[in-house]
Parts: structure tokens; sequence; C-alpha cells
């Protein structure tokens, strides 16, 4: 029987300390504007020269700006989870206090035929893939009713 | 605009769209001889190459200008390289205007040639965990169709969009393409063929997502006065945008994984797909009611409804209007895609932009056959490509 341990899929993107997952973003030191992935060199606004930024979390909870689902395997560096492809849904969230659109999977057993533009869409986090060493952490969507009725 | 910020198209050529297996510099020879052919000139005539790069067929296609200048000759003339996603060939155009408008040459030629490889367009390979167009793969498994959809089902939510209407984008631009001998599919479809092909990224089905394609485009650009000396009838390029976003971008762009923040500076009045072709109207001083057709990157279904508010068609939540009434189909009052899109041709990325000026000029000039818009004076093109590209070229009669 194989014991895998849990690692993130990309370092700095998300944590999961304190078992509340959160994606990590950045607020500008100079305009407070902010950003995901964290910026770390030179804020986006045009109107401001600052290169200081400190790590935030972002809210938890959004509302759900598009969606779409991905039928086909997509290639690589995608790292197949079940042969053969089991299509999974992609959503876009709007996170209002942050002013931020960010992307991610939906949670397996959620379809498209579940989703709805403007519903409310919690962060959890999630294995992406595993191998013989390590299940792959990442940032998924789900449902706020879904994450209601499991609790 | 007044005649010295304009530049002639003296003449344009296309290598047929496909999947033919060649290298790409052999469909861009066949297209710069067709558009030096049609401009009445040779090779020797030519002081400057603009060519618009492909990233998939290694070390010449970064350098295109010097590949496709050796091809045809070295002379010693003068040559520039560049990539710009799917706008690639309108920065070219680009590059090649403000070499005649400087006076440091009076015959630009522009090229752009692709070999694609069959299926989603995967990222250049390599482990590259810093570069976004790696990571949305390996993290979100997000293709280019992903995208695309994400932009269709927004547009059902906000403007009561159906599938059936994405599907009659399709219907349209592939009748269209039926009488375009460049066309690489060239078959009519129902709209109930379009619903019945295998969903890729819901809402959009497979016959509703260009292809990717081999094929290339060229024209042949000269002074005006060059120009007068050779025809009195010259179709003009009246302006081109090459314009970036404005920040905060807060309509999510491929390859991105968020948006930018509007929490402390609102979104710009004017959203990046609507500032593209407007900074070419703006440089024109001619608006969309001036427009004979437009040649929009319909990337997929969807995406040519959004264009069509984009470039001022109408106004948003309209476009699904303009389709229903049939206004842009050929016959319409603004039709929209002539030349069958990039539905009947697939995308061959540094030659679109430059096939749709092609297109255009055909249309300005009389000669689309069967595809002919009646009396087309002024005509638009638009795209938008990966990391915030986007172009327009405005060209008039």
């Amino acid at each position: 029987m194989s014991t895998t341990t849990p690692i993130h899929a990309i370092e700095g993107w998300f944590t999961t300390d304190g078992g509340q997952p959160a994606l990590l973003g950045s607020r500008c030191d100079g305009c407070a504007t902010y950003a995901f992935p964290a910026e770390s060199f030179a804020c986006r606004n045009p109107s401001c020269d600052s290169r200081s930024f400190t790590s935030v979390p972002l809210s938890t909870t959004g509302t759900l700006w598009s969606y779409t689902d991905a039928c086909y395997q997509p290639p690589p560096p995608y790292i197949p989870v079940s042969d053969p492809h089991e299509p999974f849904a992609i959503a876009a969230v709007h996170l209002a206090a942050e002013g931020l659109v960010v992307l991610g999977q939906v949670t397996a057993g959620v379809s498209v035929d579940d989703l709805v533009v403007g519903q409310t869409m919690n962060l959890v986090v999630d294995t992406l893939f595993s191998d013989d060493e390590h299940d792959h952490l990442i940032w998924k969507w789900t449902p706020a009713d879904l994450t209601e009725d499991a609790s | 605009m007044s005649d010295d910020k304009q530049v002639a198209v003296l003449g344009v050529g296309m290598h047929p769209w496909g999947k033919w297996g060649r290298n790409f510099v052999e469909y861009g020879v066949d297209a710069a001889q067709a558009a030096l052919a049609d401009a009445g000139l040779t090779w020797n005539d030519v002081g400057f190459v603009a060519g618009a790069d492909t990233i998939r067929n290694g070390y010449p296609g970064f350098i295109a200008g010097a590949t496709f200048s050796q091809a045809l000759g070295w002379k010693g003339n003068r040559v520039a390289s560049c990539y710009a996603a799917c706008a690639s060939g309108a920065h070219a155009i680009n590059i090649a205007r403000a070499q005649i408008l400087a006076g440091f040459c009076d015959v630009a030629l522009v090229v752009g040639a692709d070999t694609t490889p069959k299926g989603f367009f995967a990222p250049v390979g390599g482990d590259r965990p810093d570069d976004p167009d790696w990571l949305r793969f390996r993290l979100l498994g997000a293709t280019n169709p992903t995208y695309f959809a994400l932009y269709a089902r927004r547009r059902m939510a906000t403007s009561g969009a159906t599938m059936e209407d994405f599907a009659r984008i399709k219907v349209k631009n592939a009748k269209n393409g039926l009488a375009n001998p460049n066309a690489r599919f060239r078959k009519a479809v129902t709209v109930d063929e379009v619903l019945a092909s295998p969903m890729v990224a819901n809402p959009l089905h497979l016959l509703e997502i260009c292809a990717t394609s081999d094929g290339a485009a060229a024209v042949v650009l000269t002074s005006t006065e060059f120009a007068r000396r050779h025809t009195t009838e010259a179709v003009k390029v009246a302006a081109v945008s090459t314009v970036t976003p404005t920040y905060p971008e807060t309509v999510i762009e491929m390859p991105n994984f968020a948006t930018d923040s509007s929490a402390v500076v609102g979104a710009p009045d004017r959203p990046f797909r609507d500032a593209i072709a407007h900074a070419a109207y703006e440089e024109a001083g001619i608006g969309p009611e001036d427009l004979s057709l437009a040649e929009v990157y319909d990337l997929s279904t969807a995406l040519e409804l959004d264009w069509y508010e984009n470039i001022g068609l109408c106004k948003p939540g309209e476009a699904e209007r303009l389709l229903r009434d049939g206004d842009t189909e050929i016959g319409g009052r603004i039709p929209v895609n002539p030349s069958g899109g990039l539905a009947s041709f697939g995308e061959a990325i540094p030659a679109q932009a430059i096939a749709q000026v092609c297109e255009v000029t055909w249309q300005l000039r009389g000669q689309a056959g069967d595809r002919q818009v009646a009396g087309a004076k002024v005509g638009v093109t638009a795209n938008q490509g990966l990391f915030g590209h986007g172009s327009s070229v405005l060209l008039v009669r």
C-alpha cells in the first residue's frame, strides 16, 4: 500500500495553515492594489512605482463570473488523473473585496449542470494529481450550497 | 485622416489554409510571390521585409523577416521580425507602415506563415514553472477553448445568447467560406449539425472552436506616392491599432490565472476589446457607422458576437439581434467575416491578421467573387491573442 504525503503543487500561491485554506495574493505597499498570483517586483498599477508588497490571504468566498468544463483531456504539462479522461469543471470566481476574478478547477462531482453564473462559490484545497510519493494539492472552487450541506 | 499618414496596399497574396505538413517557409514564399505579382512588382523592388514570427517551427520562425528574405534571395534589404501572438501579422504591418511613413523605404513586404501541430495548442516545450502559459495547463488543465468558453457562458448570462445563436455564427461563416478558394473547410453546416458535434468546453462544441491550420498571407505596402505611379485605385491602410489593455484589465485574459484588481483603480471606461478597434477609428477619423464590412477573430462562434459590440456595430447586448436579423450576412447591413472567418480557415497564427487584410483588400477592390460585399468602401479587421495582444486595421478605398 502506498503512503503519499501532501505537498503544494505550486509554492506560495495558497496556504492551508491552521486548516483554513486561502489563496495568497499580494497587496501593494504603495497603492494597496491586490494581485494574484502575488506580485513580487513591480506594481501593475501604471500610476504606482512601488516595488514592495505584503502577502495577504484572499477572500475564500466569491460569486461565479463564468464557468466551463474540459470535456477532452488537456495536453501536457497537464497530468491526467484518470483513464479515460473524466470531464471536470473550471470556474472563474469574482472576489468582491479584492476586485479580482480568479480561475480554478471545480471540485470533482460538480458538473456544469450544477452551476449558474452569480452563485456563491467557496475555496477549498484538494488533490490536483498524485504520484508515488505525493498528493499534489491545489486550490479549487466548490458551490457554497454543497459546502454547507457537507457541514 | 490626412493622406500623409496612409500607406497603400498594392498587392495581397495567400497560400491556401490546410494541413499540408510542409515547411512554413514554403507557404510564406508562395504568399509573398503572389502578393508581389498582384502588385505588379518583383522581389528586387522590395526595400523592407517585416516577418510575423511563428513560435512552433524552431529558430527560423523566430526571425521570420530574415528567413523569408533568405528564401526569396539575400539582396541586402532591411528586415524586422516580430511576435505578438494572434496580432503578430498586424504588428508586422504596423512596422512596415512606419518604415514607409518615415520615408525609409517605398516598398515593404509583410509575410506571415505557419505550420501547426494537431489538436489543442499546448505551450512550447520544456518545464517552465514560471511561465503562466505552462502553469495554466499544469495547475488548471485550462486550454485555449477554456477561455473561449468562459466568455461564451458569460455572454449567455449577460445578454441572453443561446447555443443556437452561437451555432448560427458557424452556419453563416461556413456558408461564406464556400466561396473562398483559400479556405480550408469548405462545407455548409446546419445549426443541428453544429449542436450535434461533440462538446469540447461547455457551451462550445467542436464545430464552434477554430482549428489550427497551416497557411500563409502576405501584403505589399507602398507609399501612396509610389502607388499612384502604378494604379489609380489602391486600397489604403487608414489606421493600425496595436494597443495594450489599460489597467486594470478586468476580463480574464489568456493565459492568466486572474484578472487585474479593480479594488483601487476602477475598471477603464473602455474595456480592452472595445479599445482595440476604437484606437483605429480615432486614428483614422472613421467610425463604425462608415463600415462596409468587418473581419473579426472568431476563435469561437460566441466570440464573434462579442466583437459585434467591441467594434461598435451595435450596443452591448444587441449582437444576438444583429445576427438573428441577418444584418451580418453577406447582403445584410454590415457583413462580418465574408471570408468565412476562422471557422472556415482555422488559425495560422502569424498569417491570420495579414489574411484579414488580404480579404478586406479584395472586398474593397470588388475582387471577392461570390462572397463580394456590394459597393464595399471601408473595412475593418480585429483580433485578440494571448498576453494582452490585439490589433485592428482600418482599410479604405
